[in-house]
């Protein structure tokens, strides 16, 4: 491979790793305080892109659109916490995966609904869209703003975790629920917390997604939240910054292995399924992870 | 030479450590306490000696045997069973049914035999069940044998827990706080069943309580842990006067 | 034994009603009845996994492509392999599977979702947490993928047609009765209560000398086995199969089934079953195109939006569904006492 090539695949992975990484964090972060893999996380990804378009195509100025899809996303986000599985905090783990899948179906249906079920074309402003010529380098803008963006939100996320009381609580959350509770943190409050970081981040993760494939479809976060899941358990599920190296793995392993094996492409959807089974089988508390689900008594 | 011995068993979790370094040895046919204040490791050694945690250092033996780390599942056919301390019973089954999941490996047909029903799942399913309510019986469970466990008084649901460990056909019985939370008379009707099935089924039991007036009444010996150090064997009456347990106590009782 | 009568006669009236449905209905309502069969035979395997074991699992889907597209491949003759492969020749493996018998292929269908069931276990139940889950919804999109990149074994996203075989009612019912009988051996059997207590309380069931490991992987290669001759019999009976038919919206109606009937019991599915499929028949409607000025594709969306809903709200404030974990029996047992 030569290096111009090579250079133009790692900015596109780490473009592709910046989204995987932005949803994965939901996931993880949710797992941590709730021990629920919550299925409706990749729609809320989707949510985000379907906001933003609707917005956008709407008159309403692109900036603010997006502003304004993060913010529904993260309402959304709570509001599912708060029906769904809320009310099912002591009830059998079964029955909130069960609602999860339900709620996951329900969004992905309304906005069928809603939107209809074909791709529909996202025009992202032009300045987002024009193309760089480097060398032979081709670079579209939003590749490079992509990254630059995902990392300056993870800054402030990780300052968050690990500066600030709520991050401590969230932290905390992950290891023992039980005794985090008796110590007097309001573990509600927590939980908000985390649904509106996770559905935000999420839903940016979509605009990127969207802006970056540009057309967006009500089903395009179910296979995105797969991959972004099995990231999350790559990386060692529960934890953030396990959660960013995952994704980032993922979106590097992706478009690097079809650029050296083009036969490979038509399975690049299937490469996180296989991260996530060799995850299990070698190491299931992942690169960074802890080993959440050890038994207590 | 000992039935059970608990031989320079250290366990740390991280940075902290949860035991350090404790032996002691109980004889066959032994009501062992250990007590100790809350958080002292004493749930720690029984998850230790069931294979639910792999000791930092040190080992369990039991007849001589070197039985640290078996798989929890496997350790049941070395003649452990245990309960737990908030009682788990089979929530959605029936007593019998309970009772009858500690007699899996004792009713010998297979997955086919059971799916086609052959011979031998009639036959199987006979005996056990006959052994579940001969079980029940001793313990006076018949009238609840269809009740759901979970239906039934705490009491009764401790009693159904240990009948349930008993039908694994153990030599060692651990007890975790088998009479926490029960009122005198629940708690002496408790001590009288464990004399008698201690008897009956030639048991060595390992019991962790808080109430000592209970441990008194049933231990021929125990250790006192604080802070995952023994600070205490003998006999309880012994215990009762000893200086460091009862610091270690009243300590505890401060902080509560 | 009161029992053996009563089994004696729900078997000898199941099979009437088998024997004698074909005369009774249709063909358009023998189609539905057929259709109803087979979901009835998937939903009472995937409760043994979700309900009886209580391991929340995404998988039927993925089992049922597979019982299909072994099925199908075995029933084609060469010659139509030949002809109908388009996009590439038909691998020698695919050209050399044949069998005239309906029963052998079923039956291979059936392996092959086992020995993957099988295969999938090992990553998944040796760790704790949710991962079976997780696991089988990415398993129901590699099994498409993998369908749309290897044309020599499945034709592509073109798929296999005029699957044809002389299949009736007989094979759907007899199987369904098997299937519900298996079923209620195991769940009341030394198996069946050990997976009961894995679904109560893990911990407690280890504590009892249960292998979990091998709880689980049992009940999971048992829905596997009777998801793939359900696929199987779906191909036979629509006879056409493509990629996209097997998605996640087959598994959704059916963990819908399975949730409504109440999780663990198998009389509950098979009564809710019918609701559902029948209900799904007469909300059709709703999908026609410009209802309500909105969605114009045949996608199943203001449906599904509403089965969502049920599902969420039967959770939520339900949970027991119908007949709880319990069968229908049991209720008669209860009242005689």
């Amino acid at each position: 491979m030569d290096f111009s090539i090579f250079l133009q695949q790692l900015v596109n992975g780490a473009s592709l790793g910046s989204m995987y990484a932005l949803i994965a964090i939901g996931y993880t972060m949710v797992y941590g305080v709730l021990r629920l893999i919550n299925f409706a996380h990749g729609d809320f990804m989707m949510v985000g892109a379907f906001l933003t378009l609707f917005g956008y195509s709407a008159g309403i100025p692109f900036e603010l659109s997006v502003l304004l899809a993060i913010v529904g996303s993260a309402f959304i986000g709570v509001m599912t916490d708060k029906i769904a599985y809320k009310p099912l905090r002591d009830a059998p783990k079964i029955s909130l995966l069960i609602t999860a899948i339900g709620i996951s179906f329900f969004l992905e249906n309304l906005f069928i609904v809603l939107f209809g079920a074909t791709p529909k074309a996202f025009n992202a402003p032009e300045y987002l869209t024009k193309v760089f010529h480097v060398g032979e380098i081709y670079l579209p803008i939003s590749v490079i703003i992509i990254p630059i963006v995902t990392v300056l939100i993870l800054t402030f996320i990780l300052y968050i975790l690990y500066k600030t009381k709520y991050g401590m609580a969230i932290r905390a959350l992950a290891f023992d629920i039980p005794t985090v509770k008796l110590m007097g943190v309001d573990a509600d409050r927590i939980i908000m917390i985390v649904f509106i970081i996770g559905s935000s981040l999420a839903a940016i993760g979509g605009i990127f997604y969207a802006v970056s494939y540009p057309s967006i479809d009500p089903l395009m976060g179910i296979i995105v939240g797969l991959k972004a899941f099995a990231a999350a358990v790559l990386g060692g599920i529960g934890s953030v910054t396990g959660a960013v190296l995952g994704g980032f793995i993922l979106g590097f392993t992706e478009i690097f292995v079809v650029a050296m094996f083009p036969e490979l492409g038509g399975y690049k959807d299937a490469f996180a399924f296989f991260f996530l089974i060799l995850v299990l089988l070698f190491r299931p508390t992942g690169i960074m992870g802890e080993d959440l689900e050890r038994s207590r008594f | 030479m000992s039935f059970l011995k608990i031989d320079g068993v250290t366990m740390q979790f991280g940075g902290v450590t949860a035991i350090d370094n404790l032996s002691f040895e109980v004889e066959k046919g032994m009501i062992y306490g250990l007590i100790g204040p809350n958080g002292a490791g004493k749930t720690t050694i029984f998850n230790i000696i069931t294979g639910n945690l792999y000791p930092t250092e040190g080992k369990i033996l039991l007849e001589s045997n070197n039985i640290t780390g078996t798989k929890p599942n496997k350790i049941v056919y070395k003649g452990v069973a245990r309960t737990f301390q908030n009682i788990r019973l089979f929530k959605s089954m029936s007593v019998l049914d309970n009772i009858l999941i500690g007699f899996d490996a004792q009713a010998k047909y297979s997955y086919l035999e059971a799916i086609f029903r052959l011979p031998r799942y009639f036959k199987q399913e006979k005996f056990i069940d006959k052994k579940a309510k001969e079980l029940l019986e001793i313990f006076g469970l018949t009238e609840f044998a269809d009740s759901k466990a979970t239906d039934l008084s705490y009491g009764v649901q401790r009693k159904v827990e240990i009948a349930r460990a008993l039908a694994t056909n153990p030599t060692l019985l651990l007890l975790d706080e088998p009479a926490a939370g029960m009122n005198s008379n629940e708690t002496s009707d408790l001590a009288d069943i464990i004399f008698k099935i201690k008897d009956k089924f030639n048991l060595t039991v390992l019991l962790i309580e808080h109430d000592m007036k209970f441990v008194n009444k049933m231990c021929d010996k125990l250790t006192v842990l604080d802070y995952g150090e023994k600070i205490f064997e003998g006999k309880p009456a012994d215990a009762i006067v000893d200086k460091k347990v009862v610091s270690a106590y009243l300590g505890d009782f401060s902080h509560a | 034994m009161g029992s053996l009568v009563r089994n004696s006669i729900f078997i000898a009236v199941a099979v009437a009603f088998i024997y004698f449905a074909g005369d009774v209905f249709g063909s358009y309502k023998m189609f539905l009845i057929n259709t109803i069969g087979i979901y009835a035979i998937l939903a009472l395997s995937y409760n043994l996994i979700n309900g009886v074991t209580g391991q929340f699992s995404l998988e039927p889907n993925g089992f049922v492509a597979i019982g299909a597209y072994f099925t199908a491949i075995l029933l084609l003759s060469t010659e139509s392999k030949i002809d109908m492969y388009a996009l590439v020749d038909p691998s020698p493996i695919v050209l050399s599977m044949h069998t005239g018998s309906l029963a052998i292929a079923l039956l291979v269908g059936g392996v092959a979702a086992t020995i993957i069931a099988l295969l999938l276990s090992l990553p998944v139940f040796r760790v704790r947490g949710d991962y079976l889950a997780i696991v089988t919804l990415g398993f129901g999109f590699i099994i498409r993928i993998f369908a749309i990149n290897n044309p020599e074994f499945t034709n592509g996203a073109m798929g296999l047609n005029d699957i044809s075989s002389s299949i009736n009612f007989y094979w759907v019912g007899g199987i369904l009765l098997i299937t519900f009988i298996v079923m209620l051996n195991i769940i009341y059997s030394k198996y069946g209560r050990a997976m009961k207590s894995v679904r109560d309380d893990e911990d407690a069931a280890t504590a009892m000398g249960i292998n979990t490991f091998k709880i689980k992987t049992l009940a999971f290669m048992t829905s596997a086995f009777f998801e793939g001759i359900g696929g199987g019999l779906l191909a036979v009976l629509i006879t056409t199969i493509t990629p996209d038919q097997f998605s996640f919206l087959l598994t959704f109606q059916l963990l819908i089934i399975v949730v409504l009937g109440g999780l663990g019991s198998m009389s509950g599915t098979l009564i809710a079953t019918i609701l559902v499929m029948v209900g799904m028949e007469a909300l059709r409607f709703l999908d026609e195109p410009n209802i309500l000025g909105l969605g114009n594709e045949a996608h199943p969306g203001l449906r599904m939006v509403i089965f969502s809903v049920i599902l969420i709200v039967v959770m939520l404030f339900a949970r027991r569904g119908l007949l709880g974990d319990r069968e229908l029996l049991d209720f008669f047992k209860k009242s005689k006492k």
